[in-house]
């Protein structure tokens, strides 16, 4: 069985955004999806701190302290994006004006509830940030993440064991293994990676799978 | 004459009293007003609530403030991160108080206060342990949590250009809390990189009206000042 790399992941994922959207990229596994989007389509990307249009990171010495992402790296604007304050900037995403989220998770349920803030660790602080808006802020929202734990327990899970960060917010998975949509009658597997089988995936997930009409 | 330009950041954070709510501008490297935040340290008030979108980074700004004690509670949404160990020391012993509001919902309680709204109800955080306990209703078939404004004593935040009158531009993402917390501060007090005269900034392109603002101290900062139409 040969898994998706993170790389192939980020272009299934990129492949994904229409030409035209507006996109908000979470922190971590979702930020390679830049690296991925199709040259030949026109894509605006969102950050929640303020900006709309962002750029690549900017040249070695051409860092701008006043010029950074919702991750709080330096980056650039492209011509024509635009600056704004926070509450207008999740206006964008709360509104239902961007088109696309691309994000991490702990855990996403078979009904589409997220979990990707807190481990619930008696211990923890926590801390949400942008994650609760993140979770409804586009009209497709799509998650990005390992199909399973280094322990290898599932990630798709029947219920979030995890606290949740939204309910019924995900419409897509993208996993290592598979790329499942979230419908009304459970998950369905859009694509499998080479060599893996749907009564192998149900398996490993412990869930319920049907390929997708 | 109307002229809210004060001589000393010490004179712009002066009457700050004890167990007062300050709001502080800031995101990231981008925004944060360390002047006045180190004005706030040495003006003494204590017993403070602040509200910003951290709980202070490193040892300066606002974990200075956290460490000289001065700060009894905290609204923000992502207190922990790499660098927060004096809030995290603080929080682990019981010597401050946490208040965990999504961003967003961070950023509209910010704006309600200032627009003059008593509540409103948002999908964020619908269904989570931020919503436990808070008034939940379903309005055309979607859930949405009842949320209340923020106001604040003082607003303290960062801007590129200021004139007399408070008019304000802010520079790149250092935009962030500034406008909303502006106009949620019964007293908004901003530290400017350049202060102009009157008329000279573009009225098209003022961000917050200085009717938001009751004093304005230059701090001319390191940072590159953008000329006027040269926007890199």
């Amino acid at each position: 069985m040969q898994k998706f790399s993170r790389d192939q992941m980020a272009a299934l994922v990129a492949h994904d955004i229409p030409e035209g959207a507006t996109v908000n990229l979470g922190i971590g596994l979702p930020t390679m999806v830049a690296n991925h989007l199709p040259k030949d389509r026109e894509i605006l990307l969102h950050s929640e701190n303020g900006l709309l249009g962002m750029g690549p990171a900017p040249a070695p010495g051409h860092e701008d302290p006043d010029l950074i992402n919702a991750g709080k790296q330096p980056v650039t604007l492209l011509p024509g994006g635009s600056y704004f304050h926070h509450a207008d900037s999740f206006a964008m995403m709360r509104g239902g004006h961007l088109d696309f989220c691309v994000l991490g998770a702990f855990q996403v349920s078979v009904h589409g509830d997220l979990a990707n803030w807190h481990t619930g660790a008696p211990d923890a602080i926590p801390a949400v940030g942008g994650a609760m808006d993140l979770a409804l802020g586009a009209k497709r929202v799509v998650v990005m993440m390992e199909h399973l734990t280094r322990s290898g327990e599932s990630k798709v899970v029947e219920r979030c064991t995890y606290p949740v960060t939204g309910l019924g917010c995900v419409d897509r998975i993208y996993t290592d293994l598979a790329v499942l949509d979230v419908t009304p009658r459970g998950l369905a597997v859009v694509q499998l990676a080479e060599g893996m089988t749907l009564g192998e995936l149900s398996r490993l997930s412990g869930v319920e799978l049907a390929m997708a009409a | 004459m109307i002229d809210k330009i004060v001589a000393s950041t010490a004179a712009a954070v002066d009457g700050i009293e004890n167990g007062s709510t300050v709001m502080i501008g800031g995101f990231g490297t981008a925004g944060i007003p360390f002047e006045l935040i180190d004005a706030l340290i040495a003006q003494g008030a204590r017993e403070l609530t602040i509200v910003n979108n951290n709980a202070g980074n490193g040892e300066t700004g606002l974990a200075a403030l956290l460490a000289a004690r001065r700060v009894r509670k905290i609204v923000c949404s992502f207190p922990r991160q790499v660098d927060s160990q004096v809030f995290d020391a603080l929080y682990r012993a019981g010597e401050i108080e946490l208040e965990l509001v999504p961003q967003g919902n961070l950023a509209e309680r910010i704006r309600a206060a200032g627009a003059g709204i008593g509540g409103f109800y948002t999908p964020t955080g619908y269904g989570t342990l931020l919503a436990e306990g808070k008034e939940t209703r379903e309005i055309d078939g979607r859930h949405y949590v009842l949320e209340h404004p923020i106001h604040a004593d003082y607003a303290l935040i960062r801007a590129e250009r200021a004139d007399r009158w408070g008019n304000l531009t802010y520079r790149k993402t250092a935009r962030n809390f500034g406008p909303i917390m502006a106009s949620a501060a019964r007293c908004t007090i901003v530290q400017a990189h350049a202060v102009v005269a009157l008329g000279a900034l573009d009225p098209e392109a003022i961000v917050t009206p200085g009717i938001f603002v009751k004093r304005v101290v230059e701090v001319a900062s390191t940072m590159p000042l953008i000329a006027p139409g040269a926007e890199a």
